[in-house]
């Protein structure tokens, strides 16, 4: 019992993780059909950010932690609403293209961080309580993954009241549904665009500092290897679906954790396969919109 | 005649590097209702979407004596263009009002005259205008044109699909709306033209084909039979009752 | 007049016997260079009889070959893979396994191991092809991450994990074998590129190769035509996945190791930065983009660890340090500002006029899209 709780809070916690990089893509691809190869790189970014910052203040105070996270929110949006205005919006509407800057970017900022950084990981450190454990049904569940729920609900939280109660929230929904007619409605549509992306960037650098006190450390390819398993959530949860991505993330993760442990480290693989049999019998995702 | 309102001049336009308008020129009345008319496939809206940049295009045109073709859609239409696309376009996933909000560009839109001529969005203001009947949604579409104070509005088949009941109220609405404002209307059903227009613009391959007023042409059957493929006496009797003007 | 004359020059060089004619003489030139004390300083570490600028050559020779199989994915029939590198390191590894734990002579090797590579690419595109542009992208990412991990878990201790899996030479002949042998690999890697150009050019002329082509543009009106595209389209997926995994296999022997980054998602990327690098949709520019990335990449390596480079100031120092940063860079600026990429502009060149569209456009936009 108390391995099943570990696991499937440890997995709650990777699940927000995923999500914090996937709900960023998701809206991105839904509004704008731009596969963003470089959302890992946002995530790195802030997470350099908020250990930089949380090196100069002293990490083990909560003050620190939470500013951190701020700087690391707006770190990303800040990189993010550049890679849009700079480079996609350049390429507007050649998909093929947007996609290859932005691997050409993710290429180039990863081997960047290299050079500032170094390759090898840093190791960071927290408020002591998010280093420790607390028991529930006989589990020692490591604190960092409450606050890794608590964080990416509180985000989707946001987004979804953003969408729902502004005039940029209702342009971007407008937007993922028929982008022409909002134009042809006299809005500017490039500028949520720019929103969108910024939207993105935030949570993937907030996503930063958060997977820095997950793993324990910061490195360069950290971006990289989360934003693979994003790109599955995304295709499961179902391309352009914010709910759909939150879903998803949540099984992914779960199941990974729950494959590595009585599979033999099979979670990867199970992943996998889960996104192949959901190409078979679904291949818009669990909540894309129909027919892809 | 006074001064048009919009004026097109060789006009082409492209979708996916096929070519669907071709040197297409005319004028629209700053008055009450003009047609544009022809066989379907003909490139009627591939025109009004030409015209507002929704398509790859060449060619001039000015609207209310500026020229709009180099312009982003969203620019033209701010100057005063209102938009009723064919098949509506409403955005199925908002409710009724998010779908009108979302329209409003003027400082102070125009929520009575809205509400007082389609009583029924009031009524269904949190539904989502995707679960609207055909008429309906054809109501969300007119008013967002019509909230917004503007200098013309490109009407493109109001009436296809829909009821012959509906129809008329549809003709009722867009009546009201163009003695307030210019209209440019494409339309398939020629007792609603005969309703509404004054003048008329015929396009066939692409091309326009015959420029004059509305009652003359479609009282010449045999220029109806030619250019639309349709005698206007079957029209007439398939078509629903006339609406009392 | 100079114009005149030079347009007849052109036309010259665009009847097919003078193309395959300057071909035999380029191929000819790169087969004798192991003989010749060809020197460029600066792009080659040595002159071109030496063992470490045929290593070189031989290299760069096998990514061309492997852009080239690419190319036939991406370029030809728009599809946006992201997990080529997966069929390459099927090639690589399955070879090095072959050898050194089943102790499988090399030519039943070459055999097993191409079969394998085979199924596993009609397997993955069968189930990818279920969806289009961007998932599609995912979905092939997605299984070339699952073979990074299984490299990585070294499953029986086949391949060797982060530590790599060494060449087993017991049954590889005597000629292919050290340094000194190095000469034989780099006609290996010539015979290897060659073979891959005259199928990747035998496919496009094919009536497959067409109706793929048809595809890309316009999947409508193939499929009015009362053509299933999939299949074609699938073929086309075998065939790129089949070539990159004989080309894995000459790697393996040039290089005697394999190594898990080999399998990784950047280096799918890496291919994809050398096609549009060499120009999307062009046999040459493949081959091209393939050199020239992987000199670049060497020249840009020595470099970085250069005194010139370690003496300026950080924020020159740190980016120019980094290969893939300048590499990263270079890419979007052609992405932005030279579409065609190399190829391009030479064709733009020969031909006296700008603008002029590839052979092979880049994939439409519209298979990007999710239809709504």
């Amino acid at each position: 019992m108390s391995t099943i709780v570990l696991l499937l809070i440890t997995g709650l916690g990777l699940g927000a993780l995923y999500f914090l990089i996937a709900s960023g893509l998701s809206l991105i691809y839904g509004l704008m059909g731009v596969l963003n190869f470089a959302h890992g790189s946002f995530l790195t970014l802030g997470a350099y950010a908020g250990w930089e910052l949380a090196r100069r203040l002293g990490a083990d105070n909560w003050g620190t932690f939470i500013a951190s996270l701020v700087l690391g929110a707006i770190v990303g949006a800040v990189f993010a609403a550049a890679t849009e205005f700079f480079l996609i919006r350049k390429l507007y509407e050649r998909h093929i293209e947007q996609v290859l800057v932005t691997v050409g970017l993710a290429l180039a900022s990863v081997a960047l961080f290299d050079g500032i950084w170094g390759v090898d990981p840093i190791y960071v450190a927290g408020p002591a309580w998010l280093g420790g454990t607390t028991e529930i049904l006989g589990a020692s569940v490591p604190n960092n993954r409450f606050i890794l729920i608590l964080a990416a609900v509180l985000i989707l939280l946001a987004i979804v009241a953003f969408l729902k109660y502004t005039r940029f929230g209702l342009i971007i929904r407008a937007g993922v549904e028929n982008r022409s007619m909002v134009t042809a409605l006299g809005i500017d549509v490039r500028r949520a665009f720019t929103v969108v992306f910024a939207i993105g960037g935030a949570a993937a650098g907030f996503g930063g500092v958060l997977s820095a006190s997950y793993y324990g450390f910061v490195s360069p390819a950290i971006g990289g290897s989360l934003l693979i398993f994003a790109f599955i959530v995304t295709v499961i949860g179902g391309l352009g679906s914010l709910a759909g991505a939150a879903i998803a993330s949540a099984l992914v993760a779960v199941l990974q954790q729950f494959a590595n442990f009585y599979l033999g480290g099979t979670g990867d693989f199970v992943v996998v396969l889960l996104l192949a049999v959901v190409l078979l019998v679904r291949p818009r995702g669990l909540l894309g919109s129909a027919v892809a | 005649m006074s001064e048009p309102i919009l004026s097109v001049r060789s006009l082409s336009a492209k979708i996916a590097a096929q070519q669907v308008v071709e040197n297409v020129s005319f004028d629209v009345a700053a008055t009450w209702v003009t047609a544009l008319l022809g066989r379907n496939g003909v490139g009627k809206t591939s025109t009004i979407k030409g015209i507002l940049g929704l398509i790859e295009r060449r060619g001039e045109v000015h609207f209310n004596g500026t020229r709009i073709d180099k312009q982003r859609t969203h620019r033209i239409v701010q100057r005063g263009i209102g938009y009723v696309p064919e098949d509506r376009e409403i955005f199925s996933k908002l409710t009724v009002s998010e779908n009108l909000r979302l329209a409003e560009r003027d400082a102070n839109p125009r929520r009575e005259l809205v509400a007082e001529l389609f009583p029924d969005l009031t009524a269904r203001a949190a539904q989502l205008a995707g679960t609207l009947s055909g008429g309906q949604q054809q109501m969300v579409s007119l008013a967002r044109a019509l909230l917004n104070n503007n200098k013309l509005l490109l009407v493109d088949e109001p009436t296809k699909g829909l009821a012959p009941i509906v129809v008329s109220e549809v003709a009722a609405a867009l009546a009201e709306a163009a003695s307030i404002v210019p209209v440019l209307l494409v339309e398939q059903n020629l007792q609603v033209v005969r309703r509404l227009a004054t003048d008329v613009i015929v396009i066939a391959g692409g091309r326009v084909v015959h420029i004059g007023n509305a009652t003359e042409f479609l009282d010449d059957q045999e220029m109806v039979k030619n250019f639309l493929g349709v005698s206007t006496n079957k029209t007439a009797s398939s078509s629903p009752p006339a609406v009392t003007p | 007049m100079s114009v005149k004359k030079s347009a007849s020059f052109r036309s010259v060089l665009a009847m097919p016997a003078v193309k395959w004619a300057l071909a035999a003489l380029l191929v000819g030139f790169l087969a004798i260079l192991p003989m010749l004390a060809f020197d460029i300083p600066g792009v080659f570490p040595g002159p071109t009889y030496t063992p470490g600028t045929l290593q070189l050559l031989a290299f760069s020779m096998l990514i061309a070959a492997l852009a080239l199989s690419y190319h036939l994915i991406f370029g030809v029939a728009g599809l946006l893979s992201f997990g080529h590198a997966l069929y390459f390191a099927i090639g690589v590894y399955g070879l090095g396994i072959a050898l050194r734990h089943f102790g499988m002579e090399l030519l039943p090797a070459i055999v097993v191991v191409l079969v394998a590579g085979l199924i596993i690419a009609a397997g993955v595109g069968a189930l990818s092809l279920r969806v289009t542009g961007i998932s599609f992208a995912m979905v092939t990412l997605a299984f070339a991450q699952a073979g990074s991990v299984l490299v990585r878990k070294n499953p029986g201790q086949l391949t060797g994990g982060d530590e790599g899996l060494a060449l087993d030479t017991t049954h590889i002949p005597d000629f292919l074998v050290g340094v000194l042998q190095t000469r034989n690999l780099y006609w290996l890697c010539l015979v290897v590129l060659i073979v891959v150009f005259l199928i990747t050019s035998w496919f496009q002329r094919s009536r497959a190769g067409h109706v793929v082509i048809a595809t890309r543009e316009n999947e409508l009106r193939i499929r009015v035509l009362g053509i299933r595209p999939y299949f074609v389209t699938l073929l086309t997926f075998v065939i790129g996945g089949v070539l990159a995994t004989l080309v894995g296999m000459a790697y393996l022997l040039l290089q005697s190791n394999a190594t898990e980054k080999l399998v990784s998602a950047d280096f799918t990327l890496t291919l994809l930065v050398i096609v549009v690098l060499g120009g999307v949709g062009y046999r040459w520019g493949a081959v091209i983009g393939g050199v020239v990335y992987t000199l670049l990449d060497q020249r840009l390596t020595a470099f970085a660890s250069s005194d010139t480079v370690g003496s300026l100031p950080d924020i020159l120092r740190i980016p120019l340090s980094q290969p893939l940063f300048i590499l990263g860079t270079l890419f979007i600026l052609v992405v932005l500002f030279l579409p065609g990429g190399l190829a391009g502009v030479g064709a733009r060149l020969s031909q006296g006029k700008p603008s002029s569209h590839p052979p092979v456009e880049m994939a439409k936009e519209d298979r990007m899209e999710v239809p709504q």
